[in-house]
């Protein structure tokens, strides 16, 4: 058999990646090159480092949506989770008169697993499809935000907290780059060990990629989606304080909508909307393409409302790109059946 | 053997789905280093027994008694620790990862792994391969696999463990003979271990060569059991299915001269070459070899699903374009897929309309309207012709049993009037009495003009209804075995050799 020969198509294969990762750096590369070309002035280090400020959130969003997309689900309770989270950490600590940089942070992400623990029970307990829940979920927790927590604009943050938001690493070209950037790239090296070396991740491919081959070789579904869905409402929840730490204010009308935006940088990353498919680096990938696209968008002065279409657009393409990889990989499979004969 | 110790006992087991007795106190004795045969016609209740023992289903009542101790319901991971392994009519990877992972997922969870090692699982999956004489690149995607080597690596990953009973659901229905014979191999060399090992097989001949003792279903009980000398094929026959059921060669004599199917010189690089041959009206050809012989291949080029370089193919003198399915249905050809379960079946959708998916057109009337009572008509005869044991023809396809969700698929196709039906291994998987049900159908087709390419390696079937049999290997055709020499013993010799 000829498959350990390695062909020409092997390592083109190899080079666009499992999750085509190569093909999102490609994209990525080619961006730039046009923008060097035709605005050469615009390609400077202060873009960088406004990509990687509007990068961190998202970043640290779709984090818990890629969980949840492998292990063949989808949330849109993300956003709801994340601003519920960090608004009544914010209402808790004025109203205590709490003063601290690091536990809002930690509180947050408590709070988003507390509220993932309802999604956990929906999906995990009572079986219910996934979207369904968590746009049940998304419904429930902003109503409860408005109704219980408050609905008004919060214009200062604690000091300590405001002081976080305003820290910077470094500086780039005059653009300051935020230190929240440091913990939201531990959590993603993190997640990306856990994802590719332990039991646990490899179990949420294998519940994406085939549910009930899955339970037939022992895997728990239930308890790896239990904690799927409370991990990813943590991170969630953690994402929401860094928004509001970076934002410098805190209102409870923030980040909701945003869901599209993050989806379609998980689904351009590789994530599969089959699930079973997907990884850290697609999606750090897919953020920065689409915070250089939306970032472009703005220089080119195209009105905001266009900036939703695109994002649709940019979904369909990865979507489109995936079913044609798919399409790719099962051709293979004939080939490779065929190479038999030779 | 029969005085070696008892592994695994089921007694009073009863399982039903809905309305569907699937098991009925059924018992079920497995010894230590026996290979046991788990027979019975599809839809008797053997992938629920095996499901049951393997902790994937709860019985609704009955016990389980292993290693000592007895319950009314084993978990899955209880199962695999207490050595438990399954090769799943379905197979039940995971097509989304490797090989390697693969092979090595079930003994990651008996291990009760945290951290795992890629380099591990390919270590392991390497060293299973070579147990098994196998060449499989252990970082290949499963989903890039062939149905065959994904057959094979579900086998990987049973040994893979340390194993006590292996339950082996239909485990060869993809497999070439080579790789039947070295399985048969490891399944000795596990025997000699103390391994417990059953099998479920349709193919009588894999049956008696291979078990010691066989336990045979009927409608979810269990109908005889007894050491392999008990029974001979006509008594295995009887049990399974209630009746006789002769393998005899029934062909008809009145083929036409007009050719209808015209293959003539068709080359494909690397697959096949050269290949020409002309089926006529009213014909059954029977096209065998090895599996990777290419013989596939050539019905895929048939039907345009790989296209051929050289050469053409010609219905009824109207040459089909290479590489064009469109053009090959308007040609007037039907094909049935080998890999019925992925490429001819909507398993979520009702039974019905799986049945009609192929013919719906001839259940219209002018304007297009569908016209339900003749669609019902429809489907309760092709339920009845292929005896489909369903529960309600409204139920979704995934809800039957394996063989009779092959069924299905050929049913579908058996329901439309082509010039040309090509059936790729339409029997594999479909037990005795409904392949003769099958096999009759094929011989009414072709009484009524229809030309049957019949693509198989289950030698008493074709000569059961072929009138002539041409042999592939290594992408050629080596031999025409003509009407008057087709017996067993010739196609099997000159398919071998
Ligand atoms: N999940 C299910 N839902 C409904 N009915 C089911 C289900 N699983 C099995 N059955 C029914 O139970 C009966 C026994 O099925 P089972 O799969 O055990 O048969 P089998 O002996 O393995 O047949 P085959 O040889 O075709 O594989 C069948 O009538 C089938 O339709
Ligand atoms: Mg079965």
């Amino acid at each position: 058999m000829s498959v350990l020969t390695r062909t020409p198509q092997f390592h083109i294969a190899r080079l666009r990646g499992r999750n085509n990762e190569g093909v999102l750096l490609g994209i990525i590369a080619l961006l730039l090159l046009l923008i060097a070309m035709f605005s050469p002035g615009t390609l400077s280090p202060a873009m960088f480092a406004d990509i990687l400020r509007s990068s961190v959130v998202n970043m640290a969003l779709a984090l818990g949506v890629l969980l949840i997309i492998i292990s063949g689900g989808i949330d849109v309770s993300f956003t709801a989770i994340a601003i519920f989270a960090a608004y009544s950490t914010v209402v808790l600590m004025r109203s205590i008169g709490l003063d601290n940089g690091i536990l809002p942070f930690l509180a947050a992400a408590v709070i988003g697993a507390l509220l993932g623990i309802i999604n956990a029970v929906l999906v995990a307990g009572f079986k219910l499809q996934t979207l369904i829940a968590t746009l049940g979920s998304q419904g429930i927790v902003r109503g409860a935000l408005l109704a219980f927590v408050g609905s008004v604009y919060i214009s200062s943050l604690p000091s300590a907290l405001a002081q976080i938001g305003d820290a910077r690493l470094t500086t780039i070209g005059g653009s300051a780059v935020s230190v929240l950037v440091i913990p939201v790239i531990l959590l993603a090296v993190g997640l990306a060990v856990v994802l590719r070396k332990t039991m646990f991740g490899r179990s949420i491919y294998a519940i994406g990629g085939a549910p009930e081959s899955a339970r037939r070789a022992g895997i728990r579904v239930g308890r790896v989606q239990t904690v799927i869905y409370i991990a990813a409402g943590a991170l969630s929840g953690f994402a929401g304080m860094v928004h509001v730490a970076l934002v410098g204010h805190a209102s409870p009308f923030e980040l909701v909508g945003t869901e599209l935006t993050v989806i379609a940088a998980v689904v351009i990353g590789g994530a599969s909307d089959a699930g079973g498919r997907g990884s850290v680096q697609g999606v750090a990938l897919g953020v920065v393409l689409l915070a250089l696209i939306q970032n472009s968008l703005v220089r080119l002065g195209v009105p905001g409302f266009w900036h939703t279409a695109v994002v649709g657009v940019v979904i369909l393409l990865g979507v489109a790109i995936q079913a044609q990889s798919r399409r790719r990989r099962s051709k293979r499979s004939t080939i490779l059946e065929s190479a038999v004969t030779a | 053997m029969t005085d070696n110790p008892v592994v695994l006992r089921a007694r009073g087991i009863d399982k039903s789905y809905g309305g569907v007795h699937a098991l009925a106190d059924a018992d079920l004795e497995i010894r230590a280093g026996e290979v046991h045969c788990l027979a019975g016609a599809n839809g008797s209740g053997k992938s629920t027994l095996i499901k049951i023992l393997s902790g994937v289903e709860a019985p609704d009542r009955g016990e389980i008694e292993i290693a000592g101790t007895v319950t009314s319901k084993l978990s899955v991971v209880g199962s695999i620790s207490h050595g438990i392994q399954v090769i799943y009519q379905d197979l039940s990877l995971f097509p989304n990862l490797t090989v390697a992972e693969n092979v090595a997922m079930t003994t990651r969870v008996a291990g009760r792994a945290r951290i795992i090692s890629i380099t591990a699982a390919r270590e392991l999956t390497l060293t299973v391969m070579k147990r098994l004489e196998l060449d499989i690149d252990p970082d290949a995607l499963l989903e890039e696999l062939s149905v065959a080597q994904r057959q094979l690596v579900a086998i990987c990953r049973a040994i893979a463990n340390d194993v006590r009973v292996l339950f082996m659901d239909e485990p060869t229905t993809a497999l070439t003979w080579n790789e039947v014979g070295t399985l048969f191999q490891v399944v000795s060399a596990l025997k000699a271990d103390g391994v417990a090992i059953v099998f479920v097989s349709h193919k009588t001949e894999e049956v008696f060569a291979l078990s010691d003792r066989i336990t045979v279903l009927r409608n979810g009980k269990v109908v005889a059991v007894g050491g392999v000398a008990e029974f001979d094929r006509d008594s295995l026959v009887e049990a399974l299915i209630g009746r006789q059921e002769l393998e005899e060669r029934i062909v008809s004599s009145d083929v036409h001269d007009s050719p209808v199917l015209e293959v003539n010189s068709i080359s494909a690089p690397g697959l096949f070459a050269e290949i020409s041959f002309t089926a006529h009206a009213g014909e059954i050809i029977g096209l065998t070899g090895l599996m990777g012989s290419g013989r596939s291949e050539v019905a895929d080029a048939i039907f345009g699903i790989i296209p051929f370089t050289s050469g053409r193919v010609a219905v009824d003198g109207h040459d089909i374009r290479s590489g064009d399915v469109a053009s090959a249905i308007s040609a007037g050809i039907a094909y049935v897929p080998s890999d019925r379960l992925t490429q001819g079946i909507f398993l979520d959708q009702a039974i019905s309309r799986n049945l009609v998916a192929s013919s719906i057109s001839s259940l219209a009337n002018k304007l297009g309207w569908l016209r339900p009572k003749a669609i019902r008509a429809g489907v309760d005869k092709l339920i009845d012709e292929l005896s489909l044991k369903v529960g309600s023809p409204d139920d979704p396809v995934s809800s039957l049993s394996g063989g009779n969700q092959q069924r299905v698929v050929i049913g579908k196709w058996l329901a439309t009037n082509p010039r040309v039906l090509v059936l790729n291994g339409p029997t594999v998987g479909v037990d005795i009495g409904s392949k003769a049900a099958i096999l009759q159908i094929l011989r009414e087709k072709a009484a009524q003009g229809i030309t049957v390419l019949l693509i198989s390696d289950d030698v008493p079937e074709l000569v059961s209804v072929c009138h002539r049999v041409l042999v592939v290997r290594r992408g050629r055709l080596v031999d025409e075995i003509a009407s008057q020499n087709v017996t067993v013993e010739a196609v099997r010799e000159r398919s071998i050799a």
